[in-house]
């Protein structure tokens, strides 16, 4: 891995244009989809459908378009090239379009640079962010009125389905696939991740699951929210055979991902890089990415026997036939709540690891809040049932469900003790990541006291899938993913583009979201206790003041992230005032090097000595300092 | 002033407001929370929220007070400064304390829900074999009504009224009910919610839920279980009535839909009403 420097190439931008790159990746994928539409009609049967709401309707037609439509546009960006090189007797190499004389194409290509596919998460993330935001605004323009009055009750549950799929699909990929593909191997100390044409096989994978997803629009959407409950899913129009792609892609896509960071992590620390001196952030995202790797094939698999009961009339899921619609239940929380916990858990690694930064402490508790993020992390795999807990399945398990689930807010607990015990008696400066740390902390204990309510079963009685629910996730969720994400971007955004934020833009970002996030989900708890349940369209006509106070306040929170919108083009594009190397006087060995960091890293591999948090002074008022290098 | 000094002032802090705030929400707030003390089973859901209001409102409090004091009294007001907190990398006593406290209130919890969830069942779906079966008052065998959920409606059914089949739902008072719930086509959720019964209704699947009803009065009924295009409509309300109330609804209702009764078939706990069309 000596070799640095990687001579710029001198191609044309013609000749780049037939080269591997999105757009012969857009034309191979039509091609891809054209190829399966064929194979699909040939195999065309009668009735296929169970319940055959849409006659003639072929789903084998349409699953395979997307199977081979993906398989062309991956194959289009050039991911076949190099199993094909190796298997006609090439040599191995590492590299592809990691050269800087290439541009703005590397981002555009199959690049195996890590802050590269960073960049591409982290803008193609965005997109569909931002996406499946505006869903949640159309879902609240509905809810303005207790009747229909914009959209129809089927367009309706499309929006909620595409809003949550959207978001819990593209999102758990929000932090590991940006952040932690950008970050981890500057902070312990690597110029690339274990496999890195895998990295960015994860994030043209993602982006392909995102365009099926959208999809479903031509055909005719889908009425099961992200769940996708089965036999509901049977009934669905074609729209839902994009929900089963999309979520398909997604659990492929993270898996890898998982694997990639686990291996990257485990094996390429720098020397004296001990499992004592990893930054926090790296261990939030080494649980993160076992979670993934052991969750989200399972997820997977669920939707392929979805899949074959709406295609090859199989019965996993058919109750009669010796089916069960609890094992589509079991299956898909059995992914869906490490899922969650996938979302939350880099949220508290982000968090921990900017809290020393501004406190001007070192991170209080360092072995305790590596034991919540491992403790969480486990003990995720053994609540799954407490989405079931009115479902009917096995009684008798529920007071272990319960336990389990209450028994995670020990680990959590966890979480916010180093937090508190970090900010104490430290020198706290309230910048705008600072704020957003802080707001987290706000906007998670909320959530994690909502959550008590639905682990012990007679209040979840009251509460199960009623906006309560709705309301308690968003504020993990959103309050506590969304909110450390939007900190990370402030802080190490001028890591990675080198630009300055417009700080009082930034600022108002923060406490409008902050304001407006909280008079959104606030009086849902309200509205759920009330009795409005999740993903109806109507309502009685009592409830409709805080439906409309919610929705306005939704509308708020559009607002404040047009003002983040603004001030990231404002500040990368357009103005693109320089940043200082070290602007928040972190100790992080991502600060080590020059921001934007060189193509190779390091000018030299770093050597630490100790954990990324010598902040602080001791009794006497002498500086602890240890260098990182 | 030193850290010791700090701590205590934010710990008189929480206390002074956490004991008022306490005192407010559970003997102002629970009282007035859903579902409401109409049945048993509601009651003790209502039980387990004031449980669990009391013990969080503290929770938060303390932990609130001590980041806003954190954020007043430790923030750096200068922004060119350059000094640093204590290196202070943690206290084993402080944290033995904080795992003791919550590790206590977690288990706590779980016992307070175990213990209330199989006296009564708590007016959950238990499925097929429930566990916690609650004793009928004395002299009366529990009122069976079956659940039919199906797009886009509830159904109700008596068997021991000759297998009625209705279309609303009156419940006599003072009696224990045991409700089979069951679907015809999808999953569905049955949420009776004052009444404080929620269970899933699932095809091919019979989910038991108790209830022991008091004095009368109305309740909604909603669908919470995602079932289509118009799962947002499945709602209705229903009543609790006096016994003499009820004997002569359900005769009346027995009279209604006698000419129908025939073509219905015969009353079980499942039904597969779709022509079986897999496996081969």
């Amino acid at each position: 891995m000596s070799s640095i420097a990687v001579p710029a190439r001198t191609t044309s931008p013609w000749r780049r244009l037939l080269g591997f790159n999105l757009f012969t990746g857009i034309l191979g994928g039509i091609i891809g989809f054209l190829i399966g539409e064929l194979i699909g009609n040939a195999i065309h049967a009668k009735s296929l459908n169970y319940y055959s709401i849409t006659a003639g309707q072929n789903d084998i037609e349409i699953l395979l378009g997307y199977f081979f439509g993906v398989v062309g546009f991956l194959g289009g960006l050039g991911f076949l090239n190099y199993p094909i090189r190796r298997l006609m007797g090439h040599p191995p190499t590492l590299v592809e379009h990691e050269s800087e004389g290439e541009g703005w194409w590397r981002y555009i290509t199959l690049c195996t640079d890590h802050k590269v596919v960073g960049i591409q998460y982290l803008v193609g993330i965005a997109v569909f962010f931002f996406v499946g935001g505006l869903n949640a605004m159309l879902i609240r323009t509905e809810l303005l009125q207790p009747n229909v009055h914009v959209f129809g009750a089927n367009q309706y549950l499309t929006l909620v389905g595409l809003h949550g799929s959207m978001m819990m699909g593209m999102m758990t990929s929000g932090v590991l696939g940006p952040l932690a593909n950008y970050l981890v191997p500057l902070m312990i100390g690597t110029r690339r991740m274990a496999f890195p044409r895998i990295e960015s096989f994860t994030f043209w994978l993602l982006m392909a699951a995102g365009v099926v997803l959208i999809t479903t629009i031509f055909l005719g959407g889908f009425q099961t929210g992200w769940t996708g409950y089965a036999p509901l899913s049977d009934q669905g129009t074609a729209g839902y055979d994009a929900y089963i792609g999309f979520f398909a892609l997604v659990g492929t896509s993270m898996t890898l991902l998982g694997f990639n960071l686990l291996v990257t992590i485990i094996t390429m620390r720098a020397p004296g890089m001990t499992w004592s001196r990893l930054p926090i952030f790296v261990w939030s995202v080494l649980a993160t990415a076992a979670l993934m790797m052991l969750a989200a094939p399972m997820l997977v698999a669920t939707l392929l026997m979805a899949a074959m009961d709406r295609t090859s009339q199989t019965a996993f899921f058919i109750a009669g036939n010796g089916g069960s619609s609890y094992l589509y239940q079991n299956l898909f929380w059995f992914f869906g709540h490490p899922e969650v916990y996938i979302v939350a858990l880099p949220g508290f690694g982000i968090v921990l690891e900017l809290l020393p930064v501004f406190a001007r402490k070192p991170l209080w508790g360092y072995r305790i809040a590596v034991a919540g993020m491992l403790g969480v992390g486990i003990l995720s795999f053994f609540v799954w049932q407490h989405h079931l807990f009115v479902s009917g399945i096995n009684a008798d398990l529920r007071p272990f469900y319960m336990l389990s689930t209450e028994l995670i807010s020990l680990p959590t607990g966890f979480i916010f003790l180093c937090a508190m015990g970090t900010i104490w008696q430290g020198r706290l400066r309230l910048t705008v990541p600072m704020w957003f740390c802080l707001a987290w902390a706000f906007n998670f204990l909320w959530g994690g006291i909502s959550g008590v309510f639905l682990s012990s079963v007679p209040s979840d009685v009251t509460t199960h899938g009623t906006f309560f629910s709705m309301a308690h996730f968003h504020y993990t969720i959103m309050g506590g993913l969304i909110f450390s994400i939007f900190g990370a971007i402030y802080f190490w955004g001028p890591k990675i583009t080198g630009y300055r934020f417009n700080e009082t833009l930034a600022r108002w970002h923060f406490w409008t979201l902050f304001i407006a996030f909280n008079s959104t989900f606030g009086p849902l708890f309200a509205l759920g206790f009330m009795g409005m349940p999740r993903r109806v369209v109507t309502y009685p006509t009592s409830m409709q003041f805080l439906n409309d106070w919610v929705s306005i306040s939704a509308f708020c929170i559009g607002l404040s992230m047009l003002i983040f919108l603004w001030n990231a083009v404002q500040s990368w594009l357009i103005v693109r005032e320089p940043a200082e190397p070290n602007p928040w006087g972190s100790r992080s060995a991502e600060w080590l090097t020059t921001s934007p960091p060189p193509i190779y890293d390091f000018e030299r591999f770093p050597v630490f000595d100790s954990d990324p948090y010598p902040y602080g002074v001791g009794p006497a008022g002498e500086p602890v300092v240890a260098s990182g290098d | 002033m030193t850290g010791r000094e700090h701590f205590r002032r934010v710990l008189w802090i929480s206390i002074a407001l956490a004991v008022p705030a306490t005192l407010l929400v559970v003997l102002l707030l629970a009282p007035n929370m859903p579902p409401g003390d109409h049945t048993v089973q509601a009651g003790h859901q209502m039980d387990d929220t004031t449980i669990l209001l009391g013990l969080s409102t503290p929770i938060a409090i303390i932990v609130l007070t001590w980041f806003i004091y954190s954020i007043i009294v430790f923030r750096e007001r200068d922004h060119s400064s350059v000094l640093e907190g204590p290196a202070d990398r943690g206290a084993a006593n402080y944290q033995i304390a904080w795992i003791a406290t919550t590790a206590t209130i977690v288990l706590f919890l779980a016992v307070f829900g175990s213990v209330s969830m199989l006296q009564d069942g708590s007016g959950g779906g238990q499925g097929p074999s429930p566990i916690a079966k609650p004793d009928p008052p004395a002299g009366q065998a529990p009122l069976q009504i079956q659940v039919i959920a199906q797009q886009w409606q509830f159904t109700y059914r008596f068997p021991s009224y000759r297998g009625v089949e209705t279309q609303h739902l009156e419940l006599p008072a003072n009696r224990l009910i045991e409700f089979h719930v069951t679907s015809l086509d999808v999953i569905h959720s049955w949420w009776a919610q004052q009444l404080g019964v929620k269970a899933d209704a699932n095809p091919g699947f019979d989910n038991v839920a108790y209830v022991q009803t008091k004095s009368p009065f109305k309740f909604d009924i909603r669908c919470v279980e995602l079932c289509g295009v118009w799962h947002g409509y499945m709602f209705d309300t229903g009543t609790v009535v006096s016994d003499s109330d009820f004997t002569s609804w359900i005769a009346q209702e027995e009279q209604t839909y006698a000419p129908i009764l025939k073509s219905l078939p015969p009353y079980s706990t499942t039904y597969f009403p779709d022509p079986q069309r897999r496996g081969g």
